[in-house]
């Protein structure tokens, strides 16, 4: 391997870099005699980059050429960047060898659309195929669908990737034809459905024979763009949700826009990327996902965004104090988990461990319950509490809003004495 | 104060156990062979380990406790911490003092304590997974320097031998100094004399296979590449990827 593959693989690593997805989790694949590498039931994560963000797949473009002109995207046509090409051999190779030192847990292979879908994709079935059959490589592979590609190839891609994902990007139709006029709403649910059909198939197949070869055992994901265009929080949600009413959906990624073609007059300037709104979608991601929340619970048409200044489940829990206060030591799990400042994790310990014996406000705190949210909200047989009926949902958002302030930088009561200072004192 | 000396082992610590309840009095302090005593003692009691006794009392803890819970005691010993033998010795005599199970009673600050001492234990055994860095030497085999916070590297060799089985492997706590070698066929327990070949722990670049160096480079390019600069977050970076394990990371050299 040639030293020019370093700047080949900077070139098409800046090319992938902005989608989300980094899973490795969801599926197990054992080391096989003489193969390399196994796949954990969990992800791994194998490093962070600077921004946070998880490094566990090899994520790579296969070729940055592109033939559409996506405004949102980094590698549409019109942009005068960089433009690498890697062989199916370089690629198998760098997979492998980064697998070897422990570097990545597999391979996230991703495709600038060169021709058309269909010859795109079938040049990285090529990569994944030798991978999975020659190497007999186990490890993770990720592979992304191209929109508008033929069933017939979803379906070979699927044989080799644990998961296949199209990414919805901009998820109204008028807005996906301003921004990206070759694509369509249904040239990306299409590959979509082929992928759900595989797998719904192979787990039917797999039911009679157990050595049926599997499909895409990790199912699909999908990435929406947010604040490139002027959908509410609402239509996004809702666009969510009906996704994880898909059996084979896993996962939805929202990817805060950053402007990488401010000169494009259809994209609104930016001057930083909306951190704050994607991490409140995620939250309400997890809502829906975890805690049994319904998407119309979480954002409806008299709040069709979500708070920005506090968490989607404390925003509910204000807006429905009728729901509250919740005995900690009677009320179900999923009235617990509705509790602001409880999680999945204490939601279960409260489960078991009042099975031993009644639960006051110190095991609460001492179990990892953030009782500054969660004392507005419980009662766990105690001496009277001061809940959200005794106060009002203004004033416990005015409390958990308040800016902190930091140590030494409350002095605005302090008493400072000036003292001249007398220079002609000896 | 009542004090009992034992030898530092799981197995002592275990016998300590079933002495404790032979002579029905129970340890205040559990110490080592040579650590000094306190001012004020009524009785020091050396435990001589013997693998009957230790066996006796494993037995009793697998027909009271499920298997989860001994090995979230294996994991606590592997801690090293101070005070961690004592959590485990009150924790194995709430088992055995208790009618019912205590093993779900988190409103118990010993039974809570094992839990979060055995979840920190799983978090380094997790990190180790993560970045371990191997670096291939010029006779193929897979080179990686550790060091761990927490004595964990033994939970992870399932995992690597199942993962790396057609490689020739050694990974190496340089803290501990000792190591495990996986040959093919089977992981060996290996002590090495790091002062000739290792940098810093690091593998010195005569002994490196040809192409290691390039595959680095192109890791470390790869890794820079990724960051996204409009969202750079040092805080978040170095509660993902602490500090400490910078020393051994490939990319972050």
């Amino acid at each position: 391997m040639k030293e020019e593959i370093l700047e080949k693989l900077k070139t098409l690593a800046e090319s992938a870099k902005y989608d989300v997805s980094c899973a490795s989790s969801g599926t197990t694949r054992k080391n096989t005699p003489g193969g390399i590498g196994n796949t954990a039931g969990w992800g791994i994560c194998h490093s962070f980059t600077e921004d946070g963000r998880c490094v566990s797949l090899l994520k790579i473009m296969l070729t940055n050429y592109c033939m559409y002109d996506c405004a949102y995207c980094i590698n549409r046509r019109s942009n005068d960047i960089r433009r690498a090409t890697f062989s199916v051999e370089e690629l198998v190779e760098l997979t492998i060898e980064f697998y070897r030192r422990n570097y990545i847990e597999g391979l996230f292979l991703s495709s600038g659309v060169i021709h058309n879908p269909d010859y795109t994709m079938e040049r990285m079935v090529q990569v994944i195929k030798q991978l999975r059959t020659v190497h007999r490589y186990n490890g993770y592979i990720h592979m992304k669908s191209i929109p508008g590609a033929s069933e017939e190839i979803v379906r070979q891609a699927g044989l080799y990737a644990d998961r296949l994902s199209v990414n919805i990007e901009i998820p109204t139709e008028q807005n996906l034809k301003m921004l990206a006029p070759e694509k369509s709403l249904e040239s990306i649910f299409k590959p979509m459905h082929y992928i759900q059909q595989g797998v719904l198939e192979n787990t039917e197949e797999r039911r009679k024979f157990n050595s049926a070869p599997r499909f895409a055992p990790a199912g699909q994901s999908t990435q929406m763009i947010i604040g490139a265009t002027d959908e509410t929080d609402k239509q996004i949600l809702f666009t969510s949700a009906s996704m994880y009413n898909r059996p084979s959906m896993k996962r939805v990624y929202y990817s805060g826009y950053i402007p990488v073609n401010s000169y494009d007059n259809r994209l609104p300037a930016l001057r930083q990327p909306p951190l704050v709104r994607e991490n409140r979608l995620y939250q309400a991601d997890w809502l829906m996902r975890f805690y049994n929340f319904k998407v119309d619970e979480i954002v409806d048409d008299k709040h069709p965004n979500l708070d920005l200044e506090i968490d989607p489940k404390l925003s509910w829990a204000l807006r429905h104090p009728e729901h509250f206060p919740v005995d900690i030591n009677r009320a179900d799990y999923t009235s617990i988990l509705r509790i602001p400042g409880i999680g999945v994790k204490s939601a279960k310990l409260i489960m078991v461990t009042r099975q031993s014996g009644r639960i006051n406000a110190s095991v609460l705190k001492r179990i990892g319950v953030v009782m500054k949210k969660a004392q507005y909200f419980i009662t766990c047989n105690e001496l009277p509490v001061f809940t959200i009926h005794e106060s009002s949902p203004e004033y416990i958002r005015r409390i958990l809003t308040e800016k902190k302030v930091g140590k030494g930088k409350d002095n605005q009561n302090q008493l400072t004495l000036n003292f001249e200072t007398t220079e002609n004192n000896p | 104060m009542i004090i009992f000396r034992y030898d530092k082992t799981f197995d002592g610590l275990l016998t300590t156990v079933f002495d404790a309840y032979n002579r029905k009095t129970f340890p205040d302090l559990l110490l080592g062979p040579d650590e000094p005593e306190p001012l004020f003692t009524d009785e020091c009691y050396t435990v001589i380990t013997q693998d009957d006794k230790a066996k006796r009392v494993w037995q009793a803890l697998e027909r009271k406790t499920m298997l989860i819970t001994r090995n979230m005691l294996k994991y606590a010993w592997l801690s090293e911490l101070a005070g961690s033998d004592g959590l485990i010795f009150r924790y194995i005599r709430k088992t055995f003092d208790t009618k019912h199970s205590i093993e779900m009673n988190f409103a118990d600050e010993d039974v809570l304590a094992m839990r979060n001492l055995a979840k920190k234990v799983d978090k380094e055994r997790e990190r180790l997974i993560q970045f371990v860095r191997f670096q291939k030497a010029a006779d193929d085999i897979f080179f990686a320097p550790v060091s761990p916070a927490l004595n964990a590297l033994s939970l992870t060799i399932e995992h690597f031998t199942g993962r790396f089985a057609d490689q020739k492997w050694i990974i190496y706590d340089t803290k501990r100094n000792y190591g495990y070698y996986y040959d093919l066929k089977k992981v060996v327990e290996m002590t090495l004399d790091m002062s000739q070949n290792f940098v810093e722990g690091k593998l010195n670049e005569q002994l490196m296979a040809e192409d290691e160096k390039l595959f680095q480079d192109l890791w470390k390019g790869y890794f820079k590449s990724m960051t996204i600069k409009e969202r750079i977050n040092p805080k978040l970076h170095r509660q993902n990827l602490p500090v400490r394990y910078w020393k051994y990371l490939t990319e972050k050299q």
